[in-house]
């Protein structure tokens, strides 16, 4: 199955609570190893296989506004 | 392959950072406001009256008008911004300890008066920027730095049910409880402040929100197991639901 979609994260407004890595249903959503400039593990988005559905699930719980997720056009609709 | 964006931070979002800790629930409470004020497309007209506590710089997170009330008294500060301009929508956000605690006055009275003002509340059970001391939403037993051997209701008294209280009162047009704690959970939230909202908008009466929310930091767990808590402990002793729905039929 080809990926839907995939999402960008803001690593310096991440604070790396993990919520997006819980809810991910694909579990492509890990903790980076760098820092950001606040300090923090930021999440980052691990998709090697192309197994992103971009349901959205880490927008709606990142509680900084850090993830934008984007929706292939055309493939969503045959799925 | 074409790609279009599908989700992205909402245009009343302003682009500081929050100053919450991690995990806190009030920035997604937050979004769900700007992504319901830019669907109603209400951003010029909105007026936010931001409380005492954690979220007392609310109003820079917003591309709206705003100002701060002080402690407990926003719905008080709202009501005469309303009546003073009666086209704009004004709401207010408030946590437990601002609106359960010093602010339980003027809550009760705006919802008696059926003053045509929003009120979104946060109730994570504990005060936040204090330090984690006993608010009046605690639950029993609860651990906190005044409470440290659990909450006592011989001493401490039980946790006060705002939507309990408020039910009863004739201008309330709308009262939902309601968590913010799956993906699930907060789609259903952004529609039901959408419905707080329009009923401001139809000039039904008062409209409040409870969102029961998590501490992180002052529950002393990590974002992930604060979730949990919430539904395991909270959730029993605020039971999620819709009090008082008068905005049927008149859409």
């Amino acid at each position: 199955m080809p990926a839907r979609g995939y999402i960008e994260i803001n690593a310096d407004k991440c604070k790396g609570c993990g919520l997006c890595i819980s809810f991910c249903p694909q579990k492509l959503i890990r903790f980076s190893e760098k820092f950001n400039t606040k300090g923090y593990h930021p999440a980052e988005f691990h998709d090697p296989q192309k197994r992103c559905i971009a349901c959205g699930f880490c927008y709606q719980m990142c509680p900084d506004s850090a993830i934008t997720v984007y929706r292939f056009k055309g493939v969503t609709q045959n799925v | 392959m074409i790609k279009e964006m599908f989700l992205k931070k909402p245009k009343s979002l302003s682009e500081k950072e929050f100053t919450y800790c991690p995990g806190c629930h009030h920035g997604i409470v937050h979004r769900l406001i700007a992504e319901v004020i830019d669907e109603l497309n209400i951003r010029e007209k909105t007026i936010v009256v931001a409380p005492v506590g954690c979220s007392v710089f609310a109003y820079e997170f917003f591309y709206l008008d705003g100002t701060v009330a002080p402690h407990g008294r926003a719905p008080a500060v709202a009501t005469g911004m309303k009546r003073a301009l009666p086209d704009r929508i004004v709401f207010t956000y408030q946590g437990d300890g601002d609106l359960a605690a010093i602010g339980t006055a003027e809550i009760i009275h705006a919802a008696n008066r059926g003053e045509n003002i929003t009120t979104i509340f946060i109730n994570n059970a504990i005060y936040g920027m204090t330090g984690g001391q006993m608010a009046p939403t605690s639950l029993i037993g609860m651990k906190t730095t005044t409470t440290p051997y659990g909450r006592d209701p011989k001493k401490d008294g039980y946790p006060i049910h705002v939507c309990e209280t408020l039910q009863n009162m004739k201008g309330v047009a709308y009262l939902e409880r309601l968590t913010v704690s799956s993906p699930q959970e907060v789609i259903k939230a952004k529609k039901s402040i959408r419905k707080a909202f329009e009923a401001q908008i139809n000039q039904i009466g008062f409209s409040l929100i409870e969102v029961l929310s998590t501490c992180p930091t002052n529950w002393g767990m990590t974002p992930v197991e604060a979730i949990k808590w919430l539904k395991e402990n909270m959730v029993k002793e605020f039971p999620l639901g819709v009090f008082v729905d008068k905005t049927k039929g008149v859409n």
